[in-house]
């Protein structure tokens, strides 16, 4: 059906690579600008649902088949509780970041880091994983 | 946003109503903006005003666009709404304004996020490292509330996959005992 509609599909094939590399720039930008691991996450995941919305949901689920949103989901998660755990094995509280490098300010920095990563990663999974559970519904 | 909550009460064709919503987002977002709150309304613009609009499109396609007429109108919920409304606007009363550098809420831990975030935890952006380090705890949390929800629309709604949205009503008890491994694999033979 959306065959018929050259400009969405050409405007929609334009942005769904901007879209992505915005929600990066979001990702790894949020400690000096606004954004973060929130923000990004969600704008990640609406590349996929335009995607979904012009070129149908069958086509958008072999460009992210379920398993791999699956994954994303506990990746996250866990990405985000590990960072945790690990600032306890290096000797700290738990999410206490300070410990995880040579000196606090380096630790601080990757423990934001990756916590971010794992927020981004499970919000990104858990709006695709909604949409497409969603859009995969008939009446 | 007070015209398009108005109009949101009043139009019946819910997909009118849906965008109305993200406009009342997008609108709360600019809102934000004035208020110096760019990470608050970049969330707002992206989940308001996106995401949970074309989620509400998504749940118009599987119900009715438009909304049912009601009966008689309820005296009571009114009284409840006026005089709960009376009490909220009451309780602004007592906010300190907009601004006001004395607020409670700037007496405490503020002024050691925005005056020492910078040597204790790096980042340049405040919200930032607030969100991350020093309330990890609470972002963490979040993150599990992502995530639940998620689980719980998979659970829910992620068995059917278009085919048959009609279940045999045989298989429901076993799946109802929440076996993730049977629940997969019924889901892959289905496919």
């Amino acid at each position: 059906m959306m065959n018929r509609k050259p400009v969405l599909r050409v405007n929609a094939k334009l942005l769904i690579p901007a879209i992505l590399l915005f929600a990066l720039y979001v990702q790894f930008h949020g400690d000096f600008g606004p954004g973060g691991g929130f923000q990004a996450g969600v704008i990640f995941a609406s590349a996929f649902i335009l995607y979904a919305l012009i070129f149908d949901v069958n086509n958008a689920r072999t460009a992210m088949p379920p398993w791999v949103m699956r994954t994303m989901l506990a990746t996250g998660v866990l990405l985000y509780a590990g960072v945790g755990v690990a600032g306890m094995m290096m000797g700290g509280n738990y999410l206490d970041y300070s410990v995880l490098a040579h000196d606090p300010l380096h630790g601080q920095h990757w423990g934001i880091f990756l916590v971010e990563l794992g927020v981004g990663i499970t919000v990104a999974g858990a709006m695709i994983t909604i949409f497409f559970t969603f859009a995969g519904q008939k009446r | 946003m007070a015209v398009t909550a108005f109009g949101l009460i009043r139009i019946r064709n819910l997909f009118a109503v849906a965008m109305l919503f993200g406009v009342f987002s997008l609108v709360a977002a600019l809102l934000y903006v004035i208020m110096d709150a760019v990470d608050v309304a970049f969330t707002e613009a992206a989940v308001g005003a996106g995401i949970t609009t074309v989620l509400m499109l998504g749940t118009l396609a599987l119900t009715s666009s438009v909304e049912k007429t009601h009966g008689p109108r309820n005296l009571l919920a009114m009284a409840v709404v006026l005089v709960t409304g009376a009490g909220l606007i009451y309780g602004t009363l007592d906010m300190p304004a907009y601004g006001d550098p004395d607020a409670p809420i700037h007496r405490h831990v503020a002024d050691r996020y925005i005056g020492k975030s910078g040597a204790e935890v790096g980042p340049p952006n405040v919200v930032t490292s607030v969100l991350a380090s020093y309330r990890g705890y609470d972002t963490l949390g979040e993150v599990t509330v992502i995530f639940t929800a998620a689980v719980g629309v998979l659970i829910l709604l992620g068995r059917g996959r278009g085919r048959h949205t009609r279940r045999r009503p045989e298989d429901e008890p076993e799946l109802w005992r929440g076996d993730e491994r049977r629940l997969r694999d019924h889901r892959e033979t289905e496919l």
